[in-house]
């Protein structure tokens, strides 16, 4: 969720009525936002010093004013301002109506037009564009402006890739504007920040190697033949997007047109953008919530006017939103109700619906669920009447579940300990600490790990049962530890290509390797899972064995490198391999660093999940 | 001689009122007085006998003052090796050792010999022509054990110079105690099975058991805490009528994770910051997707439908076909939601509680694994006031029973809505999990009737648990640096009772 840091005093001063903490956040709870913290400049300042240096802090100028950290619900790109936050709290109070946004009459005048040339269809094909006048901005204006395109670059614009905004001082250019796509080298200007004149792939090096901030946005364009460029009419550049501006337009605290363009691949989202960003700010123009608009020539010479104002018409049925919430709410109060949600609302003639105008702001606006929770969270979420539904279903567990849960407590009972791991683990674990080669048909791995200790789902309990005794050395021996749990395996069975698989490790450490107290423990829980002996000559096994078509074994052998040689056997279950168990190899003991000898087995328990008739129960369900 | 026969003979001697003195007894058993000590208390510890010290004690000669028995006091031995001429200290001390140093100083202050600087180098000369040697008589006499034909002004110089000590010790008169006896009745620490059967119980006597201390903890296994928790919540959920979800499926498709939640290819949840993507195996095919229901899946994300005019931007099959880790189990329930409508809808309830996967650093309160919870209700006709109800019922049994609700934003719910439950133990309210009703973009395109709503709440697992058994580390309960003391003494799980 974004969060936004607006000044608290200027926050009061646009709700009219300055607020307790708890009382703040109260209405914060209320409308679904959230106060997250409580800060300064000079706060934030001095954590930022602290984190990097010990010495005392050398705060300076820094304000000690409030500054109130707010969650934002990502929806709500409305909101990532505080004009935004005050105008929604406000409509929400019934201090305010929503406002009128609508496009400056331009009869008789000329309006301001951008051409796009067809090469931007090869990195970056949309622009959109709109003109503020009158504008007035003071400081903390003129940085909330500043800081809403960074938050909407961040969220809606998904790191600019989808969406850049870019604003600039229209008295410093000249239309008609050009977007248009050319070789790096062809584009030379001086950036802003900047005093030289670079073109753009060196520009694009320089961000690379020295500045942190823009460096992300680089590879957006990098790789393209064409780089994106905006031009006035006397080819001075306004913009090399979505990555910087020109020096020459930048806005400044005496601009009074602002001229804003918004490049993006995803058109959907640059009206949204360019919609945000004149709904918030044309309330500081000299017509308030009045915006200029651009008209824009795509490459097939069609004309667009934007920005797109129009608010959106729902006919909403009563009964629906009054079935979703466990209401009975009457058209004309659903209606009154909406109006708090910035959704100007009439009930229909008839009453039997509502008619709804959802405004630029509200492009969260999807469905008529989202008119429905409007009405719900205007009533009140904690004024709803608790219900509960006449559902009747019977309860009930996974087989493979139920039966772990079982035998769960009969290794506890069995005196062993439960541990519980992850299912993801570095490669080296999985493989070369047990003495194992990686053939590539066993582990997924996973491309993006943030840290090394994830490179692969285990596909092995072992190196998580080594890894506790491991973090554990204080423990009196002899220590006996087991979990059940899943390892993920690579399988053409399945669509995604990997499944689990149900296991059941368990390890025993002590100064001396006991063989038998392992074997014991494979005896022990075959004889819980009524899985008899195989050449057990008890006739008395003889039907349970037909009933679940064969017993179990163990045979040994060493062709696990984990296990020390003449120390292994696999454990056969009607024939077919599903576990092993032996004493741990010595270098694999070295590698998890352990000092003392381990005896250990694996198992995969999904052959043994069947019902107390022997009937085998599906345990690769999706 | 056996301990037990030492132990008779004594018990007789003290019986027969004749053990005047321990040490006598000793001698006269030839055993070291300490065994005889040894035996004496643990008597009286058991009020047989009673004792009273006889105090001794005698001078002896010290291992310093031993040096010089049978030769010479070491100030005369000093006299006699200064020949007429003189003789260096240095070479004084190498001849004559330890007694030259401690035989200088003494001669020195008996004025039997001097320095002489006169000759440059200073020289130990005599200052007298001869000397009798007091001391050596004495330390002859002590070491023959012929203490008493010495006086006192004799004794203490030499006493002062440690070549002489007092030594002091106890021996004991033995006297009945008030629960004398010939022969010792052995005190039993446990009733065993022998006196049973022998009837010996009758006449034991049993040692005083220590009831201050601890019992032996009993040898065995342990369930998990986190898992013990999980146990309870399943019956929570099983007795309220929810059935399992299978959710042994980590490797999912972005698809079934995201696409089919209605959650834009475009949303930061997607990114590589957040959720672990696979390089092997790196896609389902979308083959393996039902090709009707990816179209409309693909439709209602772009276009819209069932109301809705959704995202409005390019679906690519190709993004909903890279596989990820699960991010949460929600991916199952879209699954199961799916097969709902395929197999021609019932009203069901389905629970899951299993792992989940985010890209995150870890640290205290972040794992890049980690059990969710989550509970689905579908019917026809379900409501937000149905969902509170279903949340109230639920939290009671955790014990949560105060609760309110906040609005809240999820792509694949709306209305969405944070629970929050006051916390008695922390004063204050604090968010328990999250809840919603599915979107109509999400179920519609799964086939799932008009008018079937469904109502879902997720929550953690361990986040309960480590206020439960006051956890303040998550590391500390799940993964492998658990500690396995907090595994072995942690305490039954009362959710739900």
């Amino acid at each position: 969720m974004p969060v936004v840091g607006v000044n608290r005093d200027k926050l009061f001063e646009a709700l009219g009525q300055k607020y307790t903490e708890e009382e703040f956040e109260e209405l914060c709870f209320e409308y679904g936002i959230e106060l997250d913290d409580v800060t300064s400049e000079k706060e934030m300042l001095r954590k930022e010093l602290a984190a990097r240096t010990t010495g005392a802090a050398d705060l300076g100028e820094a304000s000690e004013e409030v500054i109130y950290k707010i969650d934002i619900p990502a929806n709500r790109y409305d909101m990532l301002c505080l004009e935004g936050i005050a105008r929604s709290l406000n409509i929400f109070r019934q201090r305010e109506t929503p406002p009128l946004y609508r496009l400056a009459d331009m009869a008789g005048k000329q309006m301001v037009r951008m051409t796009v040339k067809p090469e931007t269809a090869l990195v970056r094909p949309f622009v959109v564009c709109a003109v503020l006048r009158g504008i007035e901005f003071d400081s903390v204006r003129y940085n909330s402006f500043i800081d809403l395109q960074d938050k909407l670059h961040q969220n809606l614009c998904r790191q600019r890739t989808l969406v850049a905004v870019g604003t600039h001082d229209l008295a410093k250019i000249r239309g008609p504007f050009t977007y248009e796509a050319l070789p790096p080298e062809d584009i030379r200007f001086v950036p802003l920040k900047q005093t030289r004149e670079f073109n753009a792939r060196e520009l694009l090096q320089h961000y690379l190697a020295n500045d942190q901030k823009l460096k992300k946005f680089v590879p957006i364009i990098q790789n393209s033949l064409v780089y994106p460029a905006i031009y006035d009419a006397d080819r001075t550049l306004l913009s090399l997007p979505p990555v910087i501006n020109g020096a020459h337009s930048a806005i400044s605290l005496d601009t009074r047109d602002v001229f804003i363009e918004c490049t993006a691949t995803d058109l959907t989202k640059a009206k949204i953008v360019l919609n945000t960003v004149v709904a918030m700010f044309s309330q500081y123009c000299s017509t308030p919530f009045e915006i200029e608009p651009v008209e824009v020539v795509d490459a097939l010479g069609d004309t667009q006017v934007y920005p797109q104002l129009d608010t959106r018409q729902m006919d909403v049925a009563v009964p629906y939103i009054n079935s979703c919430i466990g209401l009975e709410l009457q058209a004309d109060k659903i209606a009154q109700l909406l109006s708090k949600m910035q959704l100007s609302a009439a009930a229909a003639p008839d009453g039997s619906s509502v008619v709804v105008q959802v405004p630029i702001t509200r492009s969260d606006v999807l469905h008529a669920c989202d008119v429905m929770e409007d009405v719900a969270i205007a009533y009140g979420y904690n004024n709803l009447v608790k219900t509960v539904p006449s559902t009747v279903t019977a309860g009930k567990e996974l087989p493979l579940n139920q039966m772990c849960e079982l035998l769960r407590g009969e290794c506890a009972m069995a005196g062993f300990t439960e541990v519980l791991t992850w299912a993801l683990c570095s490669h080296a674990e999985n493989f070369s600490k047990l003495r194992q080669q990686d053939d590539g048909t066993t582990a997924a791995c996973i491309g993006n790990p943030a840290t090394a200790e994830f490179e692969v789902c285990r596909t092995s309990l072992l190196p998580g049962a080594l890894k506790t005794l491991a973090a554990n050395k204080d423990i009196p021996l002899p220590v006996k530890l087991f979990e059940v749990s899943d390892v993920i395996l690579l399988s053409s069975q399945k669509g995604c290509g990997a499944e689990n698989r149900r296991r059941l490790v368990a390890v025993l450490c002590d100064r001396a390797a006991s063989f038998e107290v392992i074997h014991g423990l494979l005896n022990r829980v075959m004889e819980v899972l009524q899985v008899p002996y195989a050449a057990d000559p008890d006739p008395t096994l003889q039907r349970q064995r037909q009933l679940l078509g064969g017993g179990y074994d163990w045979r040994a052998d060493d062709n696990s490198p984990a296990f020390f040689p003449g120390r292994h056997a696999s454990v056969f279950f009607r024939d077919r391999r599903v576990g092993e168990f032996g004493i741990v190899h010595p270098e694999v003991l070295e590698a998890f660093e352990l000092n003392n000898t381990v005896a250990a087995l694996e198992l995969d328990l999904e052959p043994f999940c069947f019902d107390q008739l022997g009937r085998p129960m599906e345990t690769q369900i999706l | 001689m056996a301990a037990l026969q030492l132990e008779t003979d004594l018990l007789a001697q003290v019986g027969a009122g004749q053990l005047a003195d321990s040490a006598e007894f000793a001698e006269a058993h030839n055993v070291d007085h300490q065994a005889v000590v040894g035996l004496l208390k643990s008597l009286v510890m058991a009020d047989m006998v009673v004792m009273e010290a006889i105090e001794h004690s005698r001078l002896t000669v010290t291992p310093a003052g031993q040096l010089y028995v049978g030769v010479a006091a070491p100030e005369v031995q000093v006299f006699n090796a200064v020949p007429a001429e003189g003789i260096t200290l240095a070479d004084l001390k190498t001849q004559l050792g330890v007694a030259g140093d401690v035989g200088f100083k003494q001669a020195m202050q008996n004025k039997w010999v001097g320095i002489d600087k006169s000759g440059g180098e200073p020289k130990v000369v005599r200052k007298v022509e001869s000397v009798q040697d007091t001391v050596l008589p004495i330390l002859n006499a002590l070491a023959a054990g012929q203490e008493g034909s010495l006086n006192e002004a004799e004794l203490t110089p030499l006493m002062r110079r440690k070549l002489v000590a007092k030594e002091a010790w106890k021996t004991w008169k033995v006297g009945k105690g008030p629960c004398f006896a010939l022969q010792r009745k052995k005190a039993a620490t446990e009733l065993t099975t022998d006196m049973l059967q022998s009837g010996a119980w009758r006449d034991t006597t049993f040692k005083p058991y220590n009831f201050d201390a601890l019992g032996l903890p009993p040898s065995g296994g342990h369930l998990h805490p986190l898992l013990k928790v999980r146990t309870q919540f399943r019956k929570i959920f099983t007795q309220m009528g929810f059935e399992e979800m299978p959710t042994n499926n980590y490797v999912e498709s972005s698809f079934w994770n995201f696409d089919a939640l209605f959650q834009p290819q475009q949303h930061p949840a997607r990114d590589a910051h957040d959720t672990f993507f696979l390089t092997k195996p790196a896609a389902t095919p979308a083959s393996n997707f039902p090709a009707d229901y990816l179209e409309r899946v693909k439709q209602t994300h772009q276009h819209g439908g069932f109301g809705s005019i959704g995202y409005g931007y390019d679906w690519k099959v190709a993004e909903a076909e890279k596989n990820l880790l699960r991010t949460h189990t929600t991916a199952v329930s879209s699954r199961m939601l799916y097969r709902l409508a395929q197999e021609g809808f019932h009203p069901a309830k389905y629970f899951s509680i299993d792992r989940v996967f985010r890209n995150e650093a870890i640290d205290r309160t972040h794992l890049a694994e980690f059990h969710q919870i989550e509970g689905v209700v579908c019917d026809y006709g379900l409501t937000l006031s149905d969902l509170i109800g279903t949340l109230q019922q639920f939290f009671d049994r955790l014990g949560l029973k105060k609760l309110r609700f906040k609005p809240a934003f999820n792509p694949y719910t709306e209305p969405s809505m944070e629970i929050f439950s006051y916390s008695e133990q922390l004063e204050k309210w604090i968010e328990v999990g999250n809840s919603g009703m599915f979107r109509p973009e999400m179920l519609r395109p799964m086939g799932l009737p008009e008018g079937v709503n469904v109502i879902a709440w997720g929550l953690g697992l361990e986040r309960p648990t480590m206020i439960l058994y006051q956890v303040d580390n998550i590391r500390d309960l799940f993964g492998h640096k658990v500690s396995l003391s907090m595994v072995r003494k942690n305490a039954i799980c009362r959710l739900g009772l």
